[in-house]
Protein backbone atom coordinates (compact mmCIF):
# COMPACT_ATOMS: atom_id res chain seq x y z
CA UNK A 1 0.00 0.00 0.00
CA UNK A 2 1.62 3.52 -1.22
CA UNK A 3 0.51 6.66 1.16
CA UNK A 4 1.35 10.07 -0.30
CA UNK A 5 1.77 12.72 2.59
CA UNK A 6 2.20 16.32 0.83
CA UNK A 7 3.82 18.94 3.26
CA UNK A 8 5.51 22.32 2.40
CA UNK A 9 8.36 22.11 4.84
CA UNK A 10 11.88 24.36 4.04
CA UNK A 11 14.23 21.51 3.82
CA UNK A 12 16.72 23.86 6.19
CA UNK A 13 14.26 24.44 8.56
CA UNK A 14 16.16 22.89 11.16
CA UNK A 15 18.98 25.28 10.47
CA UNK A 16 16.94 28.03 10.22
CA UNK A 17 15.15 27.58 13.77
CA UNK A 18 18.21 27.43 15.43
CA UNK A 19 19.21 30.16 13.75
CA UNK A 20 16.05 32.27 14.82
CA UNK A 21 16.55 30.95 18.23
CA UNK A 22 20.09 31.61 18.66
CA UNK A 23 19.05 35.37 17.17
CA UNK A 24 16.90 35.54 20.00
CA UNK A 25 19.03 34.30 22.66
CA UNK A 26 22.16 36.25 21.69
CA UNK A 27 19.87 39.54 21.61
CA UNK A 28 18.51 39.14 25.07
CA UNK A 29 22.77 38.77 25.93
CA UNK A 30 23.12 42.29 24.49
CA UNK A 31 25.00 40.77 21.08
CA UNK A 32 24.41 41.06 18.12
CA UNK A 33 26.46 38.85 15.33
CA UNK A 34 27.84 39.97 12.25
CA UNK A 35 28.44 36.94 9.63
CA UNK A 36 30.97 37.60 6.81
CA UNK A 37 31.07 35.66 3.59
CA UNK A 38 33.70 35.91 0.78
CA UNK A 39 36.03 34.18 -1.48
CA UNK A 40 39.35 32.42 0.15
CA UNK A 41 41.85 35.20 -0.15
CA UNK A 42 39.44 38.28 -0.51
CA UNK A 43 41.72 40.34 2.49
CA UNK A 44 38.63 39.97 5.28
CA UNK A 45 40.86 38.49 8.06
CA UNK A 46 43.56 41.73 7.74
CA UNK A 47 40.38 44.02 7.08
CA UNK A 48 38.87 41.83 10.01
CA UNK A 49 42.18 42.33 12.16
CA UNK A 50 42.13 46.29 11.78
CA UNK A 51 38.03 46.48 13.03
CA UNK A 52 38.65 44.20 15.87
CA UNK A 53 41.46 46.54 16.73
CA UNK A 54 39.82 49.44 16.72
CA UNK A 55 36.72 48.13 18.84
CA UNK A 56 39.33 47.34 21.75
CA UNK A 57 40.78 50.73 21.23
CA UNK A 58 37.30 52.42 21.62
CA UNK A 59 36.58 49.93 24.35
CA UNK A 60 33.91 47.77 23.17
CA UNK A 61 33.58 44.53 23.73
CA UNK A 62 33.80 42.55 20.52
CA UNK A 63 34.65 38.64 20.15
CA UNK A 64 35.49 36.62 16.80
CA UNK A 65 35.25 33.57 15.48
CA UNK A 66 36.70 32.25 12.53
CA UNK A 67 36.12 29.36 10.61
CA UNK A 68 38.02 27.50 8.14
CA UNK A 69 38.59 23.73 6.94
CA UNK A 70 42.08 23.66 8.24
CA UNK A 71 45.10 25.61 10.47
CA UNK A 72 44.66 28.52 12.90
CA UNK A 73 46.48 31.04 11.10
CA UNK A 74 43.17 32.83 10.73
CA UNK A 75 42.82 32.77 14.90
CA UNK A 76 46.38 33.38 15.45
CA UNK A 77 46.29 36.75 13.33
CA UNK A 78 42.61 37.89 14.60
CA UNK A 79 44.42 37.38 18.29
CA UNK A 80 46.89 40.22 17.93
CA UNK A 81 43.93 42.52 18.42
CA UNK A 82 43.86 41.81 21.66
CA UNK A 83 40.19 40.38 21.69
CA UNK A 84 38.58 36.87 22.36
CA UNK A 85 39.00 34.93 19.16
CA UNK A 86 38.15 30.80 18.76
CA UNK A 87 39.12 28.94 15.79
CA UNK A 88 36.21 27.06 14.32
CA UNK A 89 37.60 23.65 12.25
CA UNK A 90 35.29 22.50 10.23
CA UNK A 91 37.30 19.28 9.16
CA UNK A 92 36.21 20.02 5.41
CA UNK A 93 33.14 21.21 6.01
CA UNK A 94 32.08 24.10 2.89
CA UNK A 95 30.16 26.11 5.52
CA UNK A 96 29.02 26.67 8.89
CA UNK A 97 25.81 25.88 9.70
CA UNK A 98 23.84 27.13 13.18
CA UNK A 99 23.97 24.40 15.51
CA UNK A 100 27.72 24.44 14.99
CA UNK A 101 27.74 28.08 15.89
CA UNK A 102 26.01 27.42 18.75
CA UNK A 103 28.01 24.67 19.99
CA UNK A 104 30.75 27.10 19.58
CA UNK A 105 29.66 29.87 21.79
CA UNK A 106 28.59 27.84 24.78
CA UNK A 107 31.12 28.38 27.49
CA UNK A 108 32.95 30.46 25.20
CA UNK A 109 31.43 33.60 24.36
CA UNK A 110 32.61 35.97 26.63
CA UNK A 111 29.42 37.67 28.86
CA UNK A 112 28.85 41.12 28.02
CA UNK A 113 30.10 40.56 24.38
CA UNK A 114 28.25 43.31 21.98
CA UNK A 115 29.54 42.12 18.57
CA UNK A 116 30.41 38.56 17.26
CA UNK A 117 32.35 38.88 13.91
CA UNK A 118 32.22 35.56 12.24
CA UNK A 119 34.64 34.93 9.50
CA UNK A 120 32.81 31.83 7.79
CA UNK A 121 34.46 29.37 5.60
CA UNK A 122 36.02 30.96 2.58
CA UNK A 123 33.32 30.38 -0.30
CA UNK A 124 30.96 31.99 -1.62
CA UNK A 125 28.69 29.28 -2.49
CA UNK A 126 27.49 27.07 0.70
CA UNK A 127 28.09 29.49 2.89
CA UNK A 128 25.27 31.49 1.50
CA UNK A 129 22.28 29.40 2.46
CA UNK A 130 22.97 29.09 6.06
CA UNK A 131 21.26 31.69 8.41
CA UNK A 132 23.92 31.49 11.51
CA UNK A 133 21.60 33.76 13.70
CA UNK A 134 23.64 36.96 12.41
CA UNK A 135 21.93 40.68 12.39
CA UNK A 136 24.19 41.78 9.61
CA UNK A 137 25.19 39.50 6.64
CA UNK A 138 28.46 40.92 4.94
CA UNK A 139 29.78 39.58 1.79
CA UNK A 140 33.70 40.86 1.40
CA UNK A 141 35.01 41.08 -2.28
CA UNK A 142 38.58 42.42 -3.47
CA UNK A 143 38.89 44.51 -6.52
CA UNK A 144 41.35 41.74 -8.10
CA UNK A 145 38.36 39.41 -8.36
CA UNK A 146 36.52 41.03 -11.44
CA UNK A 147 33.60 42.93 -11.43
CA UNK A 148 31.11 40.18 -12.11
CA UNK A 149 31.52 38.08 -8.62
CA UNK A 150 28.21 39.27 -8.20
CA UNK A 151 26.18 37.98 -10.79
CA UNK A 152 28.44 34.79 -10.47
CA UNK A 153 27.24 34.10 -6.69
CA UNK A 154 24.03 36.04 -7.08
CA UNK A 155 22.96 34.32 -3.96
CA UNK A 156 25.85 35.39 -1.67
CA UNK A 157 25.53 38.83 -2.66
CA UNK A 158 21.74 38.86 -2.64
CA UNK A 159 21.56 38.16 0.62
CA UNK A 160 23.89 40.70 1.97
CA UNK A 161 23.03 43.27 4.34
CA UNK A 162 25.80 44.97 2.99
CA UNK A 163 28.97 44.55 0.52
CA UNK A 164 32.89 45.39 1.73
CA UNK A 165 34.80 46.07 -1.51
CA UNK A 166 38.67 44.88 -0.22
CA UNK A 167 42.28 45.87 -1.50
CA UNK A 168 41.19 49.49 -3.00
CA UNK A 169 45.40 50.25 -2.89
CA UNK A 170 45.50 47.59 -5.56
CA UNK A 171 42.13 48.83 -7.63
CA UNK A 172 44.37 50.75 -10.40
CA UNK A 173 46.88 47.21 -10.95
CA UNK A 174 43.34 45.04 -11.01
CA UNK A 175 41.94 47.76 -13.46
CA UNK A 176 39.12 47.31 -11.13
CA UNK A 177 35.83 48.59 -12.91
CA UNK A 178 34.00 50.26 -9.67
CA UNK A 179 30.99 50.97 -11.65
CA UNK A 180 30.67 47.57 -13.47
CA UNK A 181 30.97 46.25 -10.20
CA UNK A 182 28.76 49.07 -8.71
CA UNK A 183 26.03 47.56 -11.03
CA UNK A 184 26.34 44.22 -11.01
CA UNK A 185 25.45 44.72 -6.97
CA UNK A 186 22.48 46.93 -7.88
CA UNK A 187 21.40 44.19 -10.59
CA UNK A 188 21.46 41.36 -7.72
CA UNK A 189 20.55 43.46 -4.38
CA UNK A 190 19.18 46.65 -4.94
CA UNK A 191 19.51 49.23 -2.48
CA UNK A 192 22.51 47.37 -0.58
CA UNK A 193 25.24 49.64 0.23
CA UNK A 194 28.68 49.20 -0.96
CA UNK A 195 31.47 50.06 1.05
CA UNK A 196 35.24 50.92 -0.55
CA UNK A 197 37.84 49.77 1.94
CA UNK A 198 41.78 49.37 2.18
CA UNK A 199 43.39 47.37 5.19
CA UNK A 200 46.66 48.22 3.75
CA UNK A 201 46.39 52.32 3.51
CA UNK A 202 43.10 52.49 5.97
CA UNK A 203 40.74 53.91 3.50
CA UNK A 204 37.25 52.86 4.73
CA UNK A 205 38.90 51.16 7.96
CA UNK A 206 35.96 51.58 10.65
CA UNK A 207 32.87 51.28 8.46
CA UNK A 208 32.34 47.65 8.95
CA UNK A 209 32.38 48.61 12.67
CA UNK A 210 30.06 51.60 12.57
CA UNK A 211 27.53 49.67 10.51
CA UNK A 212 27.96 46.38 12.70
CA UNK A 213 27.29 49.11 16.05
CA UNK A 214 24.42 50.93 13.92
CA UNK A 215 22.51 47.33 14.01
CA UNK A 216 23.47 46.19 17.53
CA UNK A 217 21.87 49.90 18.87
CA UNK A 218 18.88 49.03 16.57
CA UNK A 219 19.47 50.76 13.66
CA UNK A 220 17.53 49.68 10.55
CA UNK A 221 19.33 47.07 8.24
CA UNK A 222 18.68 46.72 4.71
CA UNK A 223 16.86 44.10 3.98
CA UNK A 224 17.50 42.28 0.50
CA UNK A 225 15.13 41.76 -2.16
CA UNK A 226 15.83 37.79 -1.88
CA UNK A 227 15.73 37.60 1.67
CA UNK A 228 12.07 39.22 1.73
CA UNK A 229 9.16 36.96 2.21
CA UNK A 230 7.03 36.51 -0.64
CA UNK A 231 4.40 38.67 -0.94
CA UNK A 232 0.95 36.15 0.18
CA UNK A 233 -1.26 37.42 -2.34
CA UNK A 234 0.03 35.20 -4.61
CA UNK A 235 -1.00 32.22 -2.49
CA UNK A 236 2.33 30.48 -3.05
CA UNK A 237 3.97 29.76 0.42
CA UNK A 238 1.12 31.53 3.14
CA UNK A 239 -0.43 28.80 4.39
CA UNK A 240 2.02 27.53 7.26
CA UNK A 241 -0.13 24.45 8.39
CA UNK A 242 -0.12 23.65 4.65
CA UNK A 243 0.64 19.79 5.14
CA UNK A 244 -1.84 17.24 5.38
CA UNK A 245 -2.45 13.60 4.53
CA UNK A 246 -3.90 11.65 1.65
CA UNK A 247 -5.12 9.31 4.19
CA UNK A 248 -6.26 9.36 8.12
CA UNK A 249 -4.63 11.45 10.54
CA UNK A 250 -2.60 15.06 10.21
CA UNK A 251 0.41 15.15 9.07
CA UNK A 252 3.35 14.66 11.15
CA UNK A 253 5.53 17.85 9.54
CA UNK A 254 2.49 19.96 9.73
CA UNK A 255 3.72 23.19 9.63
CA UNK A 256 5.39 24.73 6.54
CA UNK A 257 8.38 27.35 6.89
CA UNK A 258 8.94 29.67 4.50
CA UNK A 259 12.81 29.49 3.73
CA UNK A 260 14.21 32.91 5.05
CA UNK A 261 18.12 34.17 5.30
CA UNK A 262 16.86 37.62 6.56
CA UNK A 263 17.50 39.62 9.65
CA UNK A 264 15.35 40.54 11.91
CA UNK A 265 13.23 43.59 11.31
CA UNK A 266 14.43 45.86 13.60
CA UNK B 1 29.45 21.44 -2.38
CA UNK B 2 26.56 21.61 0.61
CA UNK B 3 24.00 19.93 -1.44
CA UNK B 4 25.44 17.12 0.49
CA UNK B 5 24.47 19.10 3.56
CA UNK B 6 21.10 19.63 1.72
CA UNK B 7 20.46 16.08 1.11
CA UNK B 8 21.77 14.86 5.04
CA UNK B 9 18.80 17.07 6.00
CA UNK B 10 16.33 16.20 3.71
CA UNK B 11 16.96 12.79 5.05
CA UNK B 12 17.11 13.66 8.64
CA UNK B 13 13.53 15.41 7.75
CA UNK B 14 12.13 12.17 6.55
CA UNK B 15 13.17 10.10 9.04
CA UNK B 16 11.76 11.91 11.78
CA UNK B 17 8.65 11.84 10.45
CA UNK B 18 6.09 9.61 12.35
CA UNK B 19 5.88 7.34 9.13
CA UNK B 20 9.57 6.65 9.65
CA UNK B 21 8.81 5.73 13.07
CA UNK B 22 5.55 3.43 12.00
CA UNK B 23 8.16 1.79 10.09
CA UNK B 24 7.46 2.20 6.66
CA UNK B 25 9.86 2.91 3.70
CA UNK B 26 9.70 5.68 1.81
CA UNK B 27 10.58 5.24 -2.05
CA UNK B 28 10.03 9.17 -2.99
CA UNK B 29 10.49 12.74 -2.55
CA UNK B 30 8.95 15.61 -4.01
CA UNK B 31 10.94 18.22 -3.74
CA UNK B 32 10.63 22.17 -5.27
CA UNK B 33 13.75 23.93 -5.94
CA UNK B 34 14.14 27.20 -6.64
CA UNK B 35 15.92 28.92 -9.32
CA UNK B 36 17.34 31.47 -7.00
CA UNK B 37 17.84 28.53 -3.77
CA UNK B 38 21.35 28.03 -4.79
CA UNK B 39 21.14 24.49 -5.30
CA UNK B 40 22.07 22.31 -7.88
CA UNK B 41 20.07 19.40 -9.00
CA UNK B 42 22.28 17.28 -10.51
CA UNK B 43 24.73 17.51 -7.35
CA UNK B 44 21.78 17.16 -4.75
CA UNK B 45 20.79 13.92 -6.43
CA UNK B 46 24.23 12.33 -5.95
CA UNK B 47 24.58 13.43 -2.54
CA UNK B 48 20.83 12.10 -1.32
CA UNK B 49 21.63 8.99 -2.91
CA UNK B 50 24.49 8.59 -0.95
CA UNK B 51 22.87 9.72 2.07
CA UNK B 52 19.74 7.49 1.59
CA UNK B 53 21.72 4.34 2.13
CA UNK B 54 20.67 2.49 5.27
CA UNK B 55 17.98 5.04 5.92
CA UNK B 56 14.16 4.27 5.30
CA UNK B 57 15.02 6.36 1.92
CA UNK B 58 17.63 3.50 0.50
CA UNK B 59 16.67 3.64 -2.99
CA UNK B 60 14.10 6.33 -3.12
CA UNK B 61 13.89 8.51 -5.74
CA UNK B 62 14.45 12.40 -5.18
CA UNK B 63 12.17 14.07 -7.50
CA UNK B 64 12.66 17.81 -8.26
CA UNK B 65 10.42 20.25 -9.41
CA UNK B 66 12.21 23.41 -10.66
CA UNK B 67 10.23 26.83 -9.63
CA UNK B 68 10.84 29.56 -11.76
CA UNK B 69 11.80 32.82 -10.63
CA UNK B 70 9.21 35.64 -10.79
CA UNK B 71 9.62 39.11 -9.30
CA UNK B 72 7.24 41.97 -9.28
CA UNK B 73 7.67 45.78 -8.98
CA UNK B 74 5.62 46.89 -5.66
CA UNK B 75 5.00 50.60 -7.07
CA UNK B 76 4.09 50.13 -10.95
CA UNK B 77 2.93 46.53 -10.67
CA UNK B 78 5.28 45.30 -13.34
CA UNK B 79 5.82 41.06 -12.85
CA UNK B 80 9.01 39.74 -14.74
CA UNK B 81 11.08 36.84 -14.91
CA UNK B 82 14.43 38.37 -13.45
CA UNK B 83 16.13 35.18 -14.58
CA UNK B 84 19.37 33.57 -13.67
CA UNK B 85 21.70 35.52 -12.45
CA UNK B 86 18.43 37.72 -11.43
CA UNK B 87 17.73 41.29 -12.62
CA UNK B 88 15.82 42.27 -10.02
CA UNK B 89 15.68 46.34 -11.11
CA UNK B 90 12.41 46.97 -12.44
CA UNK B 91 12.37 47.19 -16.49
CA UNK B 92 9.71 49.68 -16.26
CA UNK B 93 10.68 52.05 -14.10
CA UNK B 94 13.70 51.42 -13.06
CA UNK B 95 13.51 50.87 -9.58
CA UNK B 96 14.87 48.11 -7.12
CA UNK B 97 14.00 49.31 -3.66
CA UNK B 98 10.24 47.91 -4.46
CA UNK B 99 11.03 44.70 -5.86
CA UNK B 100 9.15 41.37 -4.20
CA UNK B 101 10.34 38.46 -5.22
CA UNK B 102 7.45 36.08 -5.64
CA UNK B 103 9.14 32.77 -6.21
CA UNK B 104 12.72 31.44 -6.59
CA UNK B 105 13.81 31.15 -3.44
CA UNK B 106 11.89 27.47 -2.86
CA UNK B 107 13.52 24.76 -1.21
CA UNK B 108 11.59 21.92 0.69
CA UNK B 109 9.70 19.25 0.53
CA UNK B 110 6.55 18.48 -0.87
CA UNK B 111 5.35 15.31 -0.88
CA UNK B 112 6.86 11.88 0.53
CA UNK B 113 5.62 8.49 -1.08
CA UNK B 114 5.65 5.75 1.89
CA UNK B 115 4.72 2.23 1.83
CA UNK B 116 4.50 -0.44 4.66
CA UNK B 117 4.40 -0.15 7.77
CA UNK B 118 1.55 0.92 10.19
CA UNK B 119 -0.53 2.80 8.45
CA UNK B 120 -2.50 4.29 11.51
CA UNK B 121 0.00 7.07 11.99
CA UNK B 122 -0.41 8.80 15.15
CA UNK B 123 -0.90 12.38 15.33
CA UNK B 124 2.08 14.32 16.21
CA UNK B 125 0.88 15.64 19.31
CA UNK B 126 1.07 12.03 20.77
CA UNK B 127 4.56 11.78 19.63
Amino acid sequence: MCRVVELKQSVLARNDECAVALREELTARGTVVVNLLSSPGSGKTELLERELTLARERGLAVAALTADLATEHDAARLARSGVPVKQVLTDGLCHLEAHMMRAQLDGWLPDGTRLLFVENVGNLVCPAGYDLGETLRVVLASVTEGEDKPLKYPTAYGLANLVVVTKTDLAAAAAFDEAAFRANVVRVNPGVEVVLTSARDGLGVGTLLERAVAALEGGPVHRPVMARPAPHRHGGDGDPDAGHHHHDGPAHHGAGHEHQHSAPLR
Amino acid sequence: MHEMSIAQAIVDQVEASSEARAGSTAHQVNLQVGELAGVVPDALRFGFDLVCEGTVLAGAELRIEPVPALAECGPCGTGWAPGMPPDLVCPTCGSGTGTELVSGRELQITAVHWSGGDIRVPRAEEL
